[in-house]
């Protein structure tokens, strides 16, 4: 593999990253205000995701950072022309983080109700525009040769893009549900349940609709028809959906959870695996598509970045499987106790 | 309306709302880590009532910084793409460099510090908050390490239509950058003790927790002067280099006109930018220009007539923030000596604690018009004598900026006016009162 192509598999990871931390979070703020019924259950599932939140939306900041170092082309288009819808993104991801420090510190339900608002908008959007930009991604934007974009914001509201962002939404609101089941107890925990037992066949249904979907809207088969062994990511993604089944049907929801952030990661790179070599391909023509090849940075920087990639995201990811592994317990009233506590 | 001019706008005004927050997180995390340790060492109640506290303080600024920093990053796609194809190759590695290395030690320990109390033993705990207030520091070395490229850019090779990275080594070891990072991080400091200094006053006028808050007070002193003289002589260093490497940038700090050596600082001056002379301009020291830029009276100092006019900055902003960072910078350092002889008779003395509380603001202001001068000093440059702002924009509408420019500036100004009312509200109530003992 030349360098181009190792940077476009650590771009896809790192996004695929993200979609699995990140999202279990966005789902619980989406559920939040169907599933918490009183303010201490409202508070269980923000704090059940409060230590985590913030070094998950980093990968965020990662995955963007590398697509600036890596494709600085790719970086200045995409974002340019995703410009609305990246902006209501930031917005909400802005609104998000603050309800949760803020929501806590005043004793009023006039102003718990104002941030209980904001959580649920603050996650619901990026759940869905992430999704929504993505499938767009899959099947080519509308922009010229020199970067410019030839559509608004409804263009990318388009069935397929749509139903991309429904699919990742379904997928995130099931990893939200399922990480309440492992951090919660009782009434709370046998909601969070039965809610991701529902949101499993919705997804299912939604997951086989967009899978035949795609080779309609896109190109994305072409690399597996010319490549049939990248099928097993597919096939990974199924497993590991039935897995996410068989395993809460079980009670094991820890286990359940891993299945579920399998299934995200093998969803990303089920289309990252069809895009290749296209990072972020034109719907005007493929002529100006950017590429691994045509978007890149120099080898220089190419090979400096993927030095400190490799030191350090082993490293990252040794410290947040800590910082899991200290907050998969339950969450308790003694923990809500505490000053510091959201 | 132009794209370039709202981008700017809106750059601006992110950057400077994100920058309310930070100095904090640079300068009051290493405070509270230094207050926990010492708890962890002395077992002593008090240290653990100001770490969890001041702790406070600290997180709901926290939060504030952390989300509008992301929407940083991403500005530089949305606005300014020209820009980010044109230098990605070495600035976008900076960046990532950063998230990656430093960004995400802090926020995966700050949250595990946050709810890691009953978790972690005492000394681990303590530990985690050392890393986190590390880490954060660390992150402003790569943010301005990249900043001070698009300050003074080095180690590049014009290649393939774009700036390339030629010598790694000589961009992170930018001078510019070297003396911008710790000018930064020492006015962080000034700030952050000036904050605890001023809140720890407010409490002893009531002579309220009185033990607590004169511990506070004397703990924020300690780092406060000592940032305050050392902000001064680095600031010295750094204007040196300025005129070096930025000469348009000194020339409108003082409002320059002709070349000259033995180049005056006037007391007090109205640039005409119109004309290209200062209409008033009293009491004059010969020779201080020259000393303040090549620390030597006789030098010459270019004046801005010698820049063709597209090449000099706005004379006004640069020389009000000049003037105004100074003249700030120069009453920490007077406030602070006196702080230091009456450090031991706080209640003695109401009029200082009163200075003090009132002296809460200033750093602020101080902080954000020395980043006007940095910034908009560099004008009309985005990467100084490299690529001009006018190019790199993207090629989006109008319409789309402006209606982002609304959206931040009412988003930023509610959730900045609840982060602060909430600083406030903590501030004011104080800690808990000690456990009977």
């Amino acid at each position: 593999m030349d360098l181009q192509a190792i940077w476009f598999f650590l771009w896809g990871l790192l996004w695929a990253l993200f979609f699995m931390t990140d999202g279990f979070d966005l789902g619980i703020g989406t559920l939040y205000p169907f599933i918490g019924k009183t303010d201490r259950e409202k508070r269980i599932m923000i704090n059940s995701l409060g230590p985590l939140w913030d070094g998950n939306e980093v990968w965020l900041i990662t995955a963007g950072g590398v697509t600036f170092a890596a494709f600085p082309t790719v970086y200045a288009v995409m974002f340019s022309s995703l410009y609305t819808a990246l902006m209501l993104i930031l917005f909400a991801l802005i609104l998000r983080g603050v309800s949760f420090e803020f929501r806590g510190k005043v004793d009023s339900p006039a102003w718990r109700k104002i941030w209980d608002t904001a959580i649920f908008v603050g996650s619901f959007t990026p759940a869905l525009l992430f999704g929504v930009a993505f499938a767009n991604i899959f099947q080519g934007i509308p922009f010229d040769r020199e970067g410019v974009y030839h559509g608004t914001l409804l263009t990318l509201l388009n069935p397929y893009g749509l139903i991309g962002g429904v699919l990742f939404l379904l997928l995130f609101l099931q990893h939200g549900a399922l990480w309440l089941t492992i951090r919660t107890t009782g009434d709370l925990q046998q909601r969070a349940r039965k809610t991701a037992g529902i949101i499993w066949w919705v997804l299912l249904v939604v997951a086989v609709l967009f899978l035949v979907f795609t080779k309609f809207a896109t190109g994305l088969y072409d690399n597996y028809i010319s490549h049939p062994l990248l099928f097993f990511i597919p096939v990974v993604a199924v497993i590991a959906l039935i897995g996410t089944r068989l395993l809460l049907a079980k009670g094991a929801f820890l286990n359940a959870w891993l299945t579920s952030a399998l299934t995200i990661v093998a969803c990303t790179f089920f289309g990252i695996a069809g895009l290749f070599p296209n990072l972020f391909p034109s719907s005007l023509n493929p002529e100006f598509s950017l590429t691994a090849y045509n978007a890149s940075s120099s080898p220089l920087t190419l090979r400096i970045m993927l030095i400190v990639v490799l030191i350090f995201i082993p490293i990252v990811l040794i410290y947040q499987i800590w910082a899991y592994r200290l907050f998969t317990d339950k969450v308790t009233d003694k923990d809500l106790a505490y000053e510091e506590a959201y | 309306m132009d794209v370039v001019l709202l981008s700017r706008l809106q750059f601006a005004a992110a950057t400077m709302f994100h920058f309310l927050f930070v100095p904090l997180t640079l300068g009051l995390s290493m405070i509270v880590a230094v207050m926990e340790t010492k708890y962890v060492r002395t077992g002593d109640e008090i240290y653990l009532r100001m770490t969890k506290f001041w702790g406070k303080l600290f997180l709901i600024n926290f939060a504030l910084g952390v989300v509008t920093g992301i929407t940083l990053e991403f500005q530089f796609g949305t606005n300014w793409s020209r820009y980010s194809a044109y230098v990605g190759d070495i600035f976008g590695s900076l960046l990532a460099i950063e998230a990656t290395v430093a960004f995400f030690l802090e926020s995966t320990l700050l949250g595990v510090w946050i709810f890691g109390w009953e978790k972690l033993s005492k000394k681990a705990h303590a530990i985690v908050m050392w890393l986190v207030a590390l880490a954060g520091n660390l992150s402003a070395l790569w943010i301005i390490i990249a900043n001070g490229w698009m300050q003074h850019p080095v180690g590049y090779t014009i290649r393939n239509g774009r700036a390339e990275l030629l010598d790694f080594v000589a961009v992170v070891t930018n001078k510019f950058a070297i003396l911008q990072l710790f000018h930064t991080l020492g006015a962080a400091f000034i700030l952050s003790a000036f904050l605890m200094m001023g809140i720890s006053a407010y409490h002893l006028l009531k002579k309220n927790q009185v033990d607590f808050f004169t511990k506070s007070f004397q703990i924020a002193l300690v780092f406060g002067i000592v940032a305050t003289f050392f902000v001064a002589i680095e600031g010295d260093m750094h204007g040196v280099h300025v005129s070096e490497v930025q000469p348009a940038k000194l020339a409108a700090m003082e409002a320059h006109w002709e070349t000259a050596s033995r180049a005056p600082i006037h007391m007090f001056a109205i640039p005409d930018e119109e004309n290209e002379k200062n209409s008033i301009e009293i009491g004059s020291i010969p020779g201080l220009l020259s000393f303040l830029g090549y620390h030597d009276f006789d030098a010459e100092v270019r004046g801005l007539k010698s820049f063709p006019k597209d090449q000099r900055p706005p004379v006004w902003i640069t020389f009000l923030a000049f003037r105004g960072m100074v003249g700030l910078g120069t009453y920490f350092i007077l406030v602070m000596i006196v702080a230091w002889f009456r450090r031991n008779r706080l209640l003695e003395s109401p009029l200082l604690l009163k200075v003090m509380l009132f002296s809460i603001p200033l750093p602020y202001i101080a902080i954000e018009l020395g980043w006007v001068l940095a910034e908009v000093g560099r004008q009309p440059w985005i990467v100084y004598g490299l690529m001009r702002t006018s190019d790199a924009a993207s090629p989006i509408a109008g319409s789309q900026v402006l209606a982002t420019l609304i959206g931040f500036v009412v988003l930023y100004g509610l959730l900045g006016a609840m982060g602060f009312y909430l600083m406030y509200r903590h501030a004011k109530k104080g800690p808990k009162a000690a456990a009977a003992s």
